[in-house]
């Protein structure tokens, strides 16, 4: 019996036993659950605080930052020129550091002097291979009579303005590239004795320069105005290459209206440039002095460059078109030959400077 | 060799313009001519700021290439002088130079400048060393006298430092570390990035 009751009892305690074993598997489980919530609550409390401070630390950051940036502003104002205030007097004194004068710099030392230089021998090249080649266009036969192509005023003109310029360009020139090319051979102190005329030189001298382009130009913007048949003559190439046939021309060729043109805006350019640089008294900034001198190298090379072609086709490329414009009168056969629509004008009407080009041309001064 | 350099430190630039002064005095600088100038950035605002700036110079002097007769040279120092026998007063010098140093005595029409003047870091010119005509043309040579040059000397604060770059990058750097904030070597990098 008590085998019998123990054994219930001992049932009753293995229940118990396992019962307990349970709850405390429960609690452990329930506690476990419960317990990382309640750090959750003590965690998210100290997330809180560290939120609190986060954000206090990216204001404190975005301040410096800010600071910083006021900084990198401002000595990116300094670098870039921004003006501010000084107390010495003077032409933008008050502009710490200008980059545009590296620019200034490049500019003439690169696309100005190499290429310039470049091409100012190209094109020398170029006519004295030209003229191996092809020679001088002959005027094969003179008929004695002669017609008045250059009145004595164009004539003054023109000369009076041709020699400035090439005393300018030689004197610009030896500015832009007398270092490279004639300092070499000359020594320092020669060179620069003569750069201290040069320049002077070339600033008186462009006055009267100025005045000669204006007074030349001005009367033969007529004759410049481009016609139908110049197309022709261009695309004959003016004769040069082809010498069979006669391109059409008038009283000046396609080829002269070209150079009167380049002339005419180069010229503009040129004075235009050459006027800021020559007043630096009235204060111009030097952006604007930078600018001035890169357009009247430019203009000026350039320009020099086709005056090249101008002298060259003047003189030993055409037989009989120089004494056109040292006396005044050329030859019949020559204006046949070179401008046979003004020529055939001229025979028409009897006055020559009267009926191919119009009154106000200028009269002509040998009848 | 030692390389001369200017480094002023805006931290301390008081805007007192003594630098200005002292270089007119000792040199002489004529009428119209400053070769030193202090500028002030944000002038009453917060942040404002003054840096006294003259010819910086430069390693790869911008002057020196664009000069037509190429009157100026470098001397062992480091210091960018030219030759006013030369000079023909084109004020390419003064297109090109970043800081503004090339100063002209007169400016006229027809472009006369008169000869180019600038900064020298007391050091003169080309003449023999503190002569009559080397103190008339360019002022007086201090560095041959082994002193530097005097705007930095003179400066209160000692905001404008003067001498050999190393040395005077070292001044800076150590007041930088004490007082914290970004170096900032005004110009040095215009001025000597091809050093
Ligand atoms: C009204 C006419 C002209 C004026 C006002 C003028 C003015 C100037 C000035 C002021 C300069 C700066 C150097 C100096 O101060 O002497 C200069 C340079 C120069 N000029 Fe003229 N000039 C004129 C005509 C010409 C002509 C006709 C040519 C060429 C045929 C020319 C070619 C040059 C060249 C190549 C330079 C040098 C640029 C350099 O060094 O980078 N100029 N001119
Ligand atoms: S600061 Fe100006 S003048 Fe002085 S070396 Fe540099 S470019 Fe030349
Ligand atoms: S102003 Fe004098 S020093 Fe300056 S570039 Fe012209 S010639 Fe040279």
């Amino acid at each position: 019996m008590t085998v019998e009751r123990t054994q219930p009892g001992t049932e009753g305690r293995k229940q118990r036993k396992l019962r307990r074993a349970l709850w405390t598997v429960a609690l452990v489980l329930g506690l476990s659950m419960v317990l990382p919530l309640t750090g959750m609550l003590l965690t998210s409390d100290t997330t809180g605080q560290a939120l609190a401070q986060q954000q206090q630390a990216q204001e404190e950051a975005a301040a410096v930052a800010k600071e910083e940036q006021q900084r990198r502003d401002f000595w990116r104002a300094a670098r870039e020129g921004t003006a501010g205030y000084t107390a010495v007097s003077g032409q933008e004194t008050n502009v710490l550091i200008q980059s545009e004068g590296e620019v200034w710099r490049a500019v003439r030392e690169g696309p100005i002097m190499r290429y310039g230089g470049i091409g100012l021998l190209a094109v020398l090249g170029a006519i004295i291979l030209f003229h191996l080649i092809a020679g001088t266009v002959k005027l094969e036969q003179r008929s004695g009579r002669t017609i008045t192509r250059w009145t004595l005023f164009e004539r003054v003109i023109h000369w009076y303005t041709a020699i400035l310029f090439i005393i300018l360009g030689i004197t610009g020139l030896s500015l832009l590239f007398g270092r490279t090319v004639m300092m070499p051979w000359m020594g320092k102190e020669a060179f620069a004795a003569f750069a201290n005329v040069a320049k002077p030189v070339h600033d008186w001298l462009a006055v009267p320069f100025a005045v000669g382009l204006v007074l030349m130009m001005v009367p033969w913007i007529k004759e410049s105005l481009p016609k139908a048949y110049d197309f022709a003559w261009l695309k004959m190439g003016g004769g040069y290459f082809d010498r069979s046939k006669h391109p059409p021309a008038g009283f000046v060729n396609a080829g002269e209206k070209i150079w009167y043109w380049l002339l005419f805006f180069g010229g503009i350019v040129l004075l235009v440039s050459g006027f800021f640089l020559l007043f630096p008294n009235f204060g111009w900034e030097r952006g604007t002095m930078q600018l001035a001198h890169i357009a009247h190298a430019v203009s000026g090379v350039a320009l020099i460059a086709f005056s090249l072609g101008h002298m060259y086709l003047g003189t030993l490329g055409n037989q009989g078109t120089l004494e056109g414009m040292i006396s005044g009168e050329v030859d019949e056969l020559w204006a046949k030959a070179h401008h046979n629509l003004w020529y055939e004008e001229v025979m028409k009407h009897g006055n020559p400077k009267e009926a191919s080009r119009g009154a106000g041309a200028g009269q002509p001064l040998t009848t | 060799m030692a390389k001369m350099k200017f480094l002023c430190d805006s931290e301390r630039c008081i805007e007192c313009n003594g630098c200005v002064t002292a270089c007119k005095n000792e040199h002489e600088v004529p009428w119209g001519v400053n070769r030193r100038r202090v500028v002030t950035l944000d002038d009453g605002a917060p942040g404002e700021s003054s840096i006294s700036v003259a010819c910086m110079h430069c390693s790869d002097a911008p002057c020196a290439a664009v000069c037509p007769v190429d009157c100026f040279y470098t001397t062992d120092d480091g210091i960018v002088l030219h030759d006013k026998d030369l000079c023909i007063g084109c004020g390419y010098c003064f297109y090109a130079c970043p800081f503004g140093a090339p100063q002209y005595p007169q400016k006229e029409a027809f472009g006369i400048r008169g000869k180019m003047d600038k900064c020298t870091f007391c050091a003169g010119g080309p003449e023999s060393d503190n002569s009559e005509t080397e103190y008339e043309k360019y002022g007086r040579n201090r560095i041959a006298e082994g002193k530097l040059p005097l705007c930095a000397e003179m400066c209160a604060t000692k905001a404008l430092l003067a001498g050999d770059g190393d040395m005077v990058a070292d001044i800076y750097r150590e007041r930088v570390l004490k007082r914290g904030g970004r170096p900032q070597t005004w110009g040095w990098e215009t001025a000597y990035k091809q050093a």
